[in-house]
């Protein structure tokens, strides 16, 4: 008991994998030439069908019946029967959709989706829908046999089983036996059925000389008699569906072969000795054929490794990184740096320490694809929401990001797809009527660029309403009521906290969350979010994220007698201005002239809360650019250095800290604080807006 | 008898008795990772008055809580003879700074006496229990929830 319980986080972790899998699938259907659709479809198939064979393992009844569910049409398509037309691509993808949430439900004991019955039926619908002429024949020939038989035959005798049954042929393929299958267990479920007649067909198996163990030949045919269905039959099968070929026929032929075979019919008839015709199929003539079994994606041999481990490691390394500053130092100290060897080993640690850091940040890196999947389906169900239609095109799904960061993403990224559909995408008869086609095109595209991943999510909607936008921003008193605000300032509004643009909060995308939300989520990952929009066009909003959270570069300065670092990223440039260059406004305001710019200065030290130093006519000014384009100059002391640091949290063992970020840990072993420009400028502005009101004194 | 030395031993806790001040007070060892010397703390902002600044305990950001002034004794301006305790509590670790850790002993349960009401100043929220030492001495038992900065500070 126990030891399957233990199994399960790893089952849900393969359903992860799975679901990916599928999804990828289904993505590829659509769009693939005949030849690769059927792979695809394949690829859909195995991944559902692992999925209910795992869920089978725990008891998860609801999951395998609609996977089975579900397999069933996949199998339909893939046999031809089925085309995977837009409708038919509707249902799958919700099934999938479906599917998802089970196993979610399943995993935190929920319960199932709402949606699972209405997908059930539907599922059902295209399985009888598709049925060919010949399979409903058969099903025809099948069905009315077991409905006389059942009640007739008991009470004509007891003794003889009723002569239903199917004629079975089995033939593992090598992968059988490699996954550890025992074909004895399958044969003994089958006795479990009814009464077994099992014929090995040794004719397979070549002389001694030539014999390979691991390519057995083996096959085996059986008459199996029973009252059970034929799925029953086929359950057994299920775990070795793709490692065998298996065949199932009734073994009560229908009248017109009856008379071919006429031991058949006999009630109650000893073994068949060669029940050869039950076999249409062309079996393949050796097992050595593999061919006949699909062949899996070619992947990458990978380990699932605990996330913790990583991250030990990834301390570990950050440990050496600050060591190895720590010794450069105490080298430097001692006066040994001019000894070349001394030096020259120093510079190889240097090196090797930077290397092993990027290889253990390659560890936690993933490609965005599994969060821009998630997006498929997300913009599946916003546009069936508004009734609009909605396709996303994804670029650069493969672009790498660390794991922490791509959990994180999923949540803004989900509501500014929601939002484009809700206020971006038009619907589509307005979207006629400005000379668009009516499906609305949302292109989410990532790729790295300077360091940093950019992500870019454009719609080919109406674009921003800036009168709209800006009468909202009045009414909420979030602008003064007639001030000059440029195009790209009115755009940047929609990040307020408290705005939201429809009248009506709407039940897909005005949940009491706005862009401000996705803003600040974005900003606590250390990027930023910024907004471009074209009207009549549509809008693009463009995230930057930094690579990793583990490591920053970053500028070391003195504030205050104390060394902090600056984000080297929201850097601009450092100037030292002369008196002259520095103009006073009110009675603490001071401000810079630069490139026809006035720019405020901030001393970072009165910020933080530490005495200021008095001689401050010689402070170096750091130009740093916020998100919402605004700039500042903050005053610090001195620069000292520019490095990569190693980010350490300061919540873990004590909280936020106002206008710091993180901290870190210096080449002396001591601490530095990791200042937070885009909070500094924030609460900066926040406390001068009131000054007109607020007493001075 | 057996039975009642044995009732006595599982009654009685090891407990790190340490001085702020001229004032004795003691924390269940339990708690207690380990004892360092002072180290400079760097300084963080908007702090309240009592939390010293920040060390680092091998690779880890630790805060420093100046207990003298936590209790309302005094702030202390630490040297390198004053000692950090570092204590972990609910998977969060602070360093106590404290003057001098001057024993570790086995205290019983029914040694300790309630905190008398009008004590009650200041440093009273911070303790749960004294106990009359035979020295004359009275050992107070710090309530090391109370001390530790709350994560939630910022709210405040």
């Amino acid at each position: 008991m126990s030891g399957i319980d233990s199994l399960r986080p790893a089952f849900f972790e393969e359903c992860e994998d799975l679901l990916l899998r599928m999804g990828e699938g289904l993505a590829r259907i659509p769009d693939a030439a005949l030849h690769n659709e059927v792979e695809s479809i394949h690829d859909v198939f195995r991944a559902v069908h692992s999925i209910k064979g795992g869920a089978g393992a725990f008891g998860l009844t609801s999951l395998v019946g609609f996977a089975h569910a579900f397999e069933t049409v996949l199998d339909l398509m893939r046999s031809g029967t089925l085309h995977p037309d837009a409708s038919t691509m509707h249902i799958l993808l919700r099934a999938s959709d479906v599917l998802a949430d089970l196993v979610a439900a399943a995993r935190d004991g929920q319960p199932d989706p709402e949606l699972m019955p209405q997908l059930l039926v539907d599922l059902d619908l295209l399985a009888e829908g598709a049925a060919s002429p010949e399979d409903e024949a058969a099903a025809l020939a099948f069905e009315p046999m077991r409905i006389d038989v059942i009640p007739i035959e008991p009470a004509l005798s007891q003794a003889p089983p009723d002569p239903t049954g199917f004629a079975i042929t089995f033939e593992p393929y090598p992968a059988l036996y490699a996954t550890g299958h025992e074909p004895v267990a399958l044969l003994r479920a089958l006795a479990d059925l009814g009464t077994t007649d099992v014929t090995a067909d040794l004719s397979g198996i070549g002389p001694l000389d030539t014999f390979d163990p691991a390519q057995p030949g083996l096959r085996w045919q059986l008459a199996l008699q029973t009252t059970a269905p034929r799925e029953d039959v086929m359950a057994i099968f299920d775990f070795v569906q793709d490692l065998a070929l298996v065949t199932v026929e009734p073994l009560h032929p229908d009248p017109p072969s009856l008379a071919s075979e006429p031991q058949m019919a006999a009630p109650f008839v000893t073994p068949l000795p060669q029940p050869s015709p039950v076999q249409p199929t062309p079996a393949p003539a050796h097992p050595r054929t593999a061919s006949v079994t699909p062949a899996a994606p070619p992947a990458m041999p990978t380990i699932r490794v605990n996330l913790d481990r990583v991250d030990r490691l990834i301390n570990q390394i950050g440990e050496l990184v600050i060591m190895e500053a720590m010794l450069s130092q105490a080298i430097s100290i001692a006066g040994l740096s001019k000894d070349g060897d001394v030096s020259s080993s120093l510079e190889g640690i240097k090196q090797l320490a930077a290397r092993i850091q990027e290889s253990v940040m390659s560890i936690r890196a993933q490609p965005l694809k599994s969060v821009f999947q998630r997006l498929d389906r997300i913009t599946r169900e916003a546009a069936d929401a508004t009734h609009k239609q909605v396709r996303l095109e994804t670029f650069g799904e493969a672009t790498e990001v660390d794991k922490t960061v791509i959990e994180r993403l999923v949540d803004p990224l989900t509501h500014m797809i929601r939002n484009a559909v809700d206020h971006g995408i038009e619907p589509a008869d307005r979207r006629i009527a400005a000379g668009k086609p009516p499906e609305g095109v949302i292109t989410l595209s990532a790729a790295h660029r300077s360091g940093r991943v950019i992500i870019e999510l454009a719609d080919d909607g109406a674009g921003i309403n800036r009168t709209r936008v800006r009468e909202i921003a009045e009414a909420r008193g979030l602008v003064p009521a007639g001030a000059q605000l440029s195009p790209a300032e009115i755009d940047n509004l929609l990040f307020l906290p408290g705005f939201s643009s429809k009248e009506e909060v709407s039940a897909l995308s005005g949940r009491g969350v706005g862009l401000d939300v996705v803003r600040r989520e974005i900003q606590s990952l250390g990027g930023r979010v910024s907004i471009q929009s074209t009207p009549g066009q549509g809008s693009l909003f463009t995230i930057a994220l930094p690579l990793t959270l583990a490591v920053l570069e970053g500028m070391l300065i003195g504030v205050g007698g104390e060394t902090m670092i600056l984000p080297i990223s929201s850097i601009i440039e450092t100037l030292r201005p002369d008196e002259s260059e520095i103009h006073s406004l009110g009675r603490n305001g001071r401000l810079i002239a630069k490139r026809g710019e006035m720019i405020p200065i901030i001393d970072l030290a009165q910020s933080l809360g530490f005495t200021s130093r008095q001689d401050d006519q010689r402070q170096v000014l750091i130009l740093v650019e916020c998100d919402s384009g605004g700039r500042a100059a903050l005053a610090a002391d001195q620069i000292f250095d520019q490095r990569q640091v190693v980010i350490k949290s300061l919540e873990d063992n004590y909280g936020t800290v106002r206008g710091i970020s993180a901290a870190t840990i210096l080449g002396d072993g001591r601490i530095a604080l990791i200042v937070d420009p885009e909070e500094i400028v924030a609460r900066a502005v926040a406390e001068t807006k009131p000054m007109p009101l607020a007493a001075n004194g | 008898m057996q039975q009642m030395t044995l009732q006595n031993i599982a009654d009685q806790n090891d407990y790190v008795c340490f001085r702020i001040g001229e004032q004795d007070y003691c924390i269940d060892i339990e708690v207690v990772r380990e004892i360092r010397g002072w180290t400079p703390a760097t300084v963080l902002p908007h702090a309240p008055d009592h939390v010293t600044g920040v060390i680092n305990l091998r690779g880890s950001v630790v805060a420093v809580v100046d207990l003298a002034a936590r209790l309302a004794i005094g702030k202390t301006c630490p040297t390198p003879r004053h000692v950090v305790i570092i204590v972990a509590l609910e998977n969060q670790i602070v360093g106590l700074l404290a003057d001098v850790v001057s024993d570790i002993m086995g205290i019983d349960e029914a040694a300790m006496q309630p905190v008398p009401d009008i004590a009650a100043e200041g440093a009273g929220a911070f303790i749960t229990k004294v106990i009359a030492l035979d020295d004359g001495r009275m050992l107070r038992k710090l309530d090391l929830a109370a001390v530790l900065p709350g994560k939630d500070q910022e709210a405040a």
